[in-house]
């Protein structure tokens, strides 16, 4: 175990240290990429001619390689953790964009026309109607968007070991001690299911007023229709 | 501007266009690989989603599986598999199989389990077997999706394939790492260009197939 967890001095760094880092290269970009894609959205909901060109361009520049898109950005930004995080949060866009989107207009029009009659005005309306409906859609694709954004970070290990956890890879290859790539892998894949479960339980405090607990009995509960939600919203952004 | 200064330089130097580094050479190395990962993992998620939507149960054990195996970061899982199989194509198709299964096997799952249940009944009211059922009626219906979850998953493995190139493979990635470590950026932003085309390409091939796989009655209804 003490084997399993020790860390070459040549990271200059401990096995706190490099999670703190990699949670850090991982979940500002998703943030990031949340804080754009909201207004973007709903852009895109009032303005509906805009939303296929956003799809399409967010689908083009998610399928450029991760590599490659850090490569050019040495250029700007140098081999640092933004050269990392910008990809980053672009990739989150394709998911986070439709699934607003989406959200947003799945609210019914009678719960609309109930709150413009309660006097809403449009902003009070989207903050206080529209936004909490869509939670649930929102954070099935913020944990579409944090796992891969967690899975790539590990790539920045090829700019200058920017990859934080995923540096142990190269050392793992140039030392030659499998032990340390099997480390990255465990502890990266855990840290991806605990913050998957930290955006679930978020939902379930968020949304009060969903049924919850049923789990395995009810074959539709609405926890599992939101996560089933994603995919279809991927879909929809390829 | 300097990117697209790149872009030109790389695809009207001719060396790019022929030999064993050239872009057609690379190309289809690149699709070899894609189209083994994707029909690795569609064999692997297309049945199980199939049938598990058919009977409906097991809903939270794909949930399980989709977010284990999105958890598992493709990249160190193909160092790893390097460094316990050793080099070869198998080691890079683990990760690529592992990164197209969610997808496929969560949409075919929803999208079996949203068809309209209705003309189901009326199979089974029929006396439609339940093999029948769940191949004449509901697979038409569900095609759709199932090949939207398809398509999701060959543009992540087409980006993705690319770290073939880092444990000595070919394919378009060739360019991108070959570019990294030798300073060249025309060739990483060549390479780059390539695979982001064979994406695009990729989304009007699934577009092509839609058009004439899915039935027009099931296409007018989505």
């Amino acid at each position: 175990m003490n084997d399993f967890l020790h860390i070459p001095s040549d990271l200059q760094n401990t096995y706190s240290g490099l999670i703190v880092l990699h949670l850090r290269e991982a979940l500002i970009p998703v943030l990031a990429g949340l804080v754009v894609s909201l207004p973007l959205a709903q852009l895109c909901v009032r303005f509906r001619w805009l939303y296929p060109p956003v799809l399409w361009s967010t689908t083009v520049l998610y399928a450029i390689p991760s590599l490659a898109f850090f490569v050019v950005l040495i250029d700007y930004t140098g081999m640092s953790e933004t050269t990392v995080m910008i990809p980053l949060s672009v990739y989150s866009l394709v998911v986070l964009v439709p699934a607003i989107v989406d959200a947003v207009r799945s609210v019914p029009q009678e719960t609309l026309d109930a709150a413009t009659a309660m006097g809403f005005g449009p902003v009070r309306r989207y903050l206080q109607v529209q936004l909490p409906i869509a939670v649930p859609t929102i954070i099935a694709g913020l944990r579409v968007a944090t796992a891969s954004s967690i899975s790539l970070v590990s790539v920045g290990m090829l700019i200058g070991n920017q990859g934080a956890l995923g540096n142990l890879l190269h050392d793992a290859n140039i030392y030659n001690r499998p032990v340390y790539a099997v480390n990255s892998v465990v502890t990266t894949a855990v840290l991806a299911i605990l913050v998957d479960a930290a955006l679930v339980l978020t939902r379930v405090l968020l949304t009060p007023w969903m049924p919850r607990g049923t789990g395995r009995a009810g074959r539709k509960t609405s926890g599992d229709r939101a996560d089933a939600a994603v995919p279809a919203l991927e879909e929809s952004a390829r | 501007m300097n990117v697209l200064t790149f872009i030109h330089a790389f695809f009207s130097d001719g060396s790019h266009w022929h030999g064993y580094d050239g872009i057609p050479t690379r190309l289809t190395e690149h699709l070899h690989y894609s189209l083994q990962a994707l029909a690795i993992a569609a064999v692997i998620g297309l049945p199980i989603g199939l049938i598990t939507g058919h009977y409906g149960r097991g809903g939270n054990a794909i949930a399980l599986v989709a977010t284990g195996s999105r958890a598992l970061p493709t990249f160190g899982l193909l160092v790893l598999m390097v460094m316990w199989l050793g080099f070869g194509l198998g080691p890079v198709m683990i990760p690529l199989v592992v990164l197209a299964v969610p997808p496929i096997l969560v949409t075919t799952y929803e999208a079996v389990r949203s068809v309209d249940p209705s003309p189901v009944d009326a199979a089974r009211g029929m006396g439609m077997p339940e093999s029948r059922i769940l191949l004449q009626v509901e697979l038409p219906g569900a095609l759709p999706l199932i090949l939207g979850g398809l398509r999701s998953a060959a543009i992540q493995i087409v980006s993705t394939a690319t770290i073939a190139a880092y444990v000595g493979l070919g394919g378009i990635g060739r360019y991108i790492i070959d570019g990294l470590y030798q300073r060249n950026y025309e060739k990483v932003v060549g390479g780059a260009t390539l695979v982001a085309v064979l994406a695009l390409v990729t989304l009007g091939v699934f577009w092509a197939v839609a058009r004439v796989a899915v039935s027009p009655g099931v296409r007018r209804s989505g």
